[in-house]
């Protein structure tokens, strides 16, 4: 079996497919599986020629099988990739060589980008993914080899595909660009970290690049990897000549190349584009027989977002506290209403005020917290970058967002009671996460360090059984509120200290909690946070946003030197004393109207005067007296084209934050405004550019209608039953493309049939009047304006 | 002014008009941002082209019936397949703006327009000098999707140059491109000088467009 050999002695796979089957006259955009049925005799030829130069390991020709790309090809993707099986198997038996050589199912991209930034969903490129996984092995297959993959998201499809359905060793190798990225922006630790996390085989590198320029990618990976490491280089970097892609490094010198990868470490190597049998024979004959570096176990605590990697250990990192409802109206009011771009709000402040991990909790008696937590983390790993902290006791919801999470994630968390172990650690085992395990277990919180510490040995033993380790677990040591135990602060920074020295295990821990029921509480909190830095903790779980903690932090990292030449500091504080000059000068200014603010568009002074505005004015007032006119007036200057679409904005997220306050302060005198509709908003089944839609939301809201956005990529039957339901008067829609009007027409169609009450306007590049006519609208919306209008217009405002 | 500031406050529907100074301000931002989030990336291939008659075009084994397309390319025998992209943190970085500020959303949005066609500007600038090398001479790029050059001929374009894989660019099932700051075009090459021709937004019949320049 492959699994034993596998980081005990080199192994060699084959070369290139492709480049050879377009040099046999495969055309351009031919999908080249096809020549499985068409052409056998020459893909067993390839297969036999690698052979005999030497490989173990063959590529089946599958590189493209997959429903997605096979669709409408005309070919069986079962029989496509059974033959491709057997091709190898042919080959095998003819070359006739008393070696093993192994038949590796090649799975490649399904060519389409998954959602948010494509349209393809994750759970149906796991699908497709899968198809091809259960024919694969049922074909034969010795092993599953994942390869030239550019979005870890639609790696992580393909890899659980695999682990899933069949029992195959999983190797994984993805393509790296000149910046040492993937083309969807992961870095090589978050490469390594999640594949790691779903326990592949092997992992590694293809394509894209000579073996020259995988050097340094390499030296990364043996930095990071604690798995056996694949390469397999193109013969160089591609050349255009005479309208044709050539590899120029011959196979001598890639042989010489191959000897230094698998000295560096490298313990399965071959070829991608451009590699012939020579190039792979010159290899194995240069190279057959060499010692291999042992494959050792890397001890960094990483987590990774879609982009990024996070390492807890260097210095103290902050996760982001504020995605959590406990203790928070408006948190709670917008988990009620799917408030996503509330959440999404939050998680981009709490990145620009500098939290490197984002916790997400959307735990509230009354919602599908399963539904929500799984939406919260789509919704914020399209918008922000960092790693993201599932915090949640529900193992249902855990393992929704552990699913469609795009990285390796922090999971918040486990205990030392068995039932909570028996429920997280299958999970962390299935799909990869670094877990926080609270030192507390059936009998409580230990009143003291040894007692806590114990447990986290308990947690960190029986993590074990699952084969999790050590710097996958960060240890939770407890802060508990001193004003009900006095030395509560004390046991907690002991326990912290014992547990980096003592057991060498990474530690968190929610600081806040230290100072409740005590007034100032920031004092005491930044003191703390301090304090527990000093003693060792890893992860500090804070609100990014309070100057106090920030300060505490920089400046613990300076006095630590952990913060190289204060430059960190520097770069935050130095501006601060200047910057208070040109705010006083600018007081001694003239004061701008509330007015005058949302007509200039200023976001920040309009909401200063409504503060100030509130004091003496009832909020409808200023809404009718202030506001209204105001925006009004940008209406109408837009209009007239004498103000612009940006200035037109501008002024809404001015009277945006004016409004904001206003609510607030309503909401607290039991005021209302009344609302107008509501409307509700769309892009369209299969358009996923929602801007437009974005920007007549934004009007809709400032003129006081309710709406309902039901965002892009709307199937019609979602916006009929939604108008059905909530008894709707006015739908938007809005559609990029040609293509995409088909849907719009489909929808309106729809509407007419079984809600003929129901007023439908539209917008969108490519509509006019004469379109709109066409396809049954009421209304064309040349602008964002134009459909307030029309809006006001049909309620009568 | 550079000529991309100019496009993205035409692209924001200032028309001829000049933009006020925050907007300007913003636009200046915008781009500064965009160069950071912004992996321009592009792949091309040159073919022969085959036939090309008033209304039918053989580029390669891919055959285009477009009369648009085979009148800019009058006069040529060999045409490129181009693709260019800004890559997915693009789309990202508008839609992260679009939860924050609209303003900036539309500003970001309108740069971005401009800074691709300012990349695709400069790759097709060097695959002029190349083809010059030969004594062939660029048309203006022609993208499916406009005149009758249908667009659904996007697909075979991006197949025939592997873009999901070169360059990150795919497409929906709606013909959208993914990431959607992305271009696909044809280019001509033939050995005469084309003489002082119309391009880009000037060439195009739709002569009531909001956005012409």
């Amino acid at each position: 079996m492959i699994r034993e050999r596998l980081g005990k002695e080199l192994l060699f796979f084959d070369g290139g497919m492709g480049t050879l089957l377009q040099e046999r006259g495969l055309a351009p955009g031919e999908l080249p599986e096809t020549w499985n049925m068409t052409r056998p005799e020459v893909i067993t030829q390839i297969h036999r020629a690698y052979i005999e130069a030497g490989s173990d390991i063959i590529l089946t020709n599958t590189f493209g099988a997959n429903a997605l790309k096979y669709h409408d090809s005309g070919y069986q993707l079962e029989e496509i990739i059974e033959r491709g099986v057997s091709h190898v198997r042919e080959a095998v038996q003819a070359a006739g060589v008393s070696r093993p050589v192994y038949t590796a199912l090649d799975v490649g991209p399904t060519g389409k980008l998954l959602k948010p930034m494509g349209e393809l969903d994750f759970e149906d490129a796991y699908n497709a993914y899968r198809e091809v996984m259960i024919c694969g092995e049922k074909a034969g297959a010795d092993l599953i080899h994942i390869e030239t993959m550019s979005d870890t998201y639609e790696l992580k499809a393909a890899v659980l595909a695999a682990k899933e359905n069949t029992s195959l060793p999983v190797f994984a190798t993805v393509i790296y660009d000149e910046r040492q990225k993937l083309l969807t922006g992961a870095d090589i630790p978050s490469v390594i970290a999640l594949l790691e996390g779903l326990r592949v085989d092997a992992l590694g590198i293809n394509c894209g690049m000579g073996p020259e320029q995988m050097m340094p990618v390499l030296e990364q990976y043996m930095k990071y990897a604690s798995l056996p490491v694949i390469v397999k280089p193109n013969a160089g970097l591609p050349v255009q000549r005479d309208g044709h892609t050539c590899y120029d490094v011959l196979p001598e010198t890639f042989a010489s190349y191959m000897q230094k990868i698998a000295d560096t470490g490298a313990c399965i190597i071959g070829g991608c584009c451009g590699t012939t049998p020579d190039h792979i024979r010159a290899m194995t004959e240069k190279c057959r027989g060499m010692k291999i570096l042992p494959v050792t176990e890397k001890n960094d605590t990483i987590v990774s977002s879609y982009g990024s990697a996070v390492f807890l250990g260097n210095g103290s990192k902050i996760i982001g506290e504020r995605i959590n409802p406990t203790g928070k109206k408006r948190f709670k009011q917008a988990l009620k209403e799917h408030d996503l771009e509330y959440i999404m709000r939050e998680g981009i402040t709490q990145q620009d005020c500098g939290a490197h991990i984002l916790d997400v909790n959307t735990g509230l008696p009354d919602i599908d917290e399963t539904a929500m937590m799984r939406d919260a983390v789509q919704a914020l790993q399209s918008v922000v970058n960092l790693p993201l902290q599932i915090d949640t006791v529900d193992p249902e919801a855990m393992e929704a967002a552990l699913r469609i999470y795009n990285g390796k994630a922090m999971v918040n968390s486990v205990s030392g009671k068995q039932e909570s172990m028996d429920k997280v650690f299958p999970l962390i085992r299935r799909y990869g996460g670094v877990v926080i395990g609270l030192t507390l277990d059936e009998d409580g919180i230990p009143s003291d360090a040894d007692g806590r510490v114990a447990i986290a040995e308990k947690i960190i033993r029986e993590a074990a059984k699952y084969g999790i380790r050590k710097k996958d677990i960060v240890i939770d040591a407890l802060a508990m509120t001193i004003s009900s135990e006095p030395d509560g602060a004390m046991v907690t920074l002991e326990t912290l200290k014992k547990l980096r020295d003592e057991v060498g295990v990474r530690t968190v821990l929610g600081v806040s909690n230290i100072s409740f029921g005590l007034p100032s509480r920031p004092v005491i909190n930044a003191a703390f946070y301090t304090m527990a830095m000093m003693n060792g903790l890893s992860a500090g779980i804070i609100n990014p946003c309070s100057e106090d903690m920030m300060r505490a932090w920089y400046a613990y990292h300076a006095l630590a030197g952990l913060d190289e030449n204060c430059a960190g500091y520097i770069a935050k504080y130095s501006g601060e004393a200047s910057a208070a000059a040109p705010a006083a000068a600018a007081g001694s200014a003239t004061v701008l109207s509330l007015k005058e603010c949302i007509e200039k568009g200023l976001k920040d002074d309009a909401a200063d005067r409504t503060r100030e505005a509130v004091e003496t004015k009832d909020p409808l007032d200023i809404i009718n007296e202030m506001l209204i006119p105001a925006l009004n007036h940008v209406g109408e200057g837009f209009e007239k084209g004498t103000l612009f679409l940006p200035q037109l904005l501008m002024s809404a997220e001015a009277a945006k934050s004016a409004f904001a306050i206003l609510k607030d302060r309503m909401e607290k005198s039991g005021e209302i405004r009344t609302k107008s509709g509501p409307v509700v908003l769309a892009t369209v089944k299969g358009d996923i550019h929602d801007i437009g839609k974005n920007i007549v939301k934004v009007l809709l809201e400032n003129y006081s209608f309710d709406v309902i956005d039901l965002g892009k990529d709307v199937p019609p039957e979602t916006i009929l039953e939604t108008v059905q339901e909530k008894g709707i008067r006015l739908v938007g829609l809005s559609a990029l493309m040609t293509t995409t009007v088909v849907s719009m027409e489909k929808t309106i169609r729809l509407l007419r049939e079984h809600a003929p009450g129901c007023k439908v306007m539209v917008g969108g590049a490519v509509l006019n009047q004469e379109y709109a006519d066409m396809i049954g609208a009421d209304y064309y919306g040349k602008d964002a304006m134009q459909s307030v209008r029309y809006a006001q217009e049909l309620f009568g405002i | 002014m550079k000529r991309r500031t100019n496009e993205a406050v035409r692209y924001l529907g200032y028309g001829k008009k000049t933009a006020d100074e925050r907007t300007r301000r913003m636009v200046d931002e915008a781009f500064l941002e965009l160069e950071q989030a912004a992996d321009p990336k592009s792949i091309c291939r040159i073919f022969d082209i085959g036939r090309n008659s008033e209304d039918g075009i053989q580029i390669g084994n891919l055959t285009i019936i477009s009369h648009s397309l085979a009148r800019n390319l009058r006069g040529c025998d060999k045409a490129v397949l181009f693709c260019a992209t800004l890559g997915a943190e693009t789309d990202r970085l508008i839609r992260r703006a679009s939860i924050t500020d609209m303003s900036r959303a539309v500003i970001l949005q309108a740069c971005a327009a401009a800074y691709l066609e300012e990349y695709c500007d400069e790759q097709q600038h060097l695959i002029g000098e190349e083809m010059a090398r030969e004594g062939r001479f660029l048309r203006p790029r022609f993208s499916p999707g406009y005149g009758d050059f249908d667009i659904h001929y996007q697909e075979p374009v991006m197949r025939i140059l592997d873009c999901a894989k070169q360059i990150g660019l795919s497409m929906t099932d709606g013909y959208m491109m993914t990431p959607s700051k992305s271009v696909t075009a044809v280019i001509g090459a033939g050995p005469d000088r084309p003489g002082c021709v119309p391009e880009g937004c000037e060439s195009c019949r739709k002569t009531d467009c909001p956005y012409r320049r």
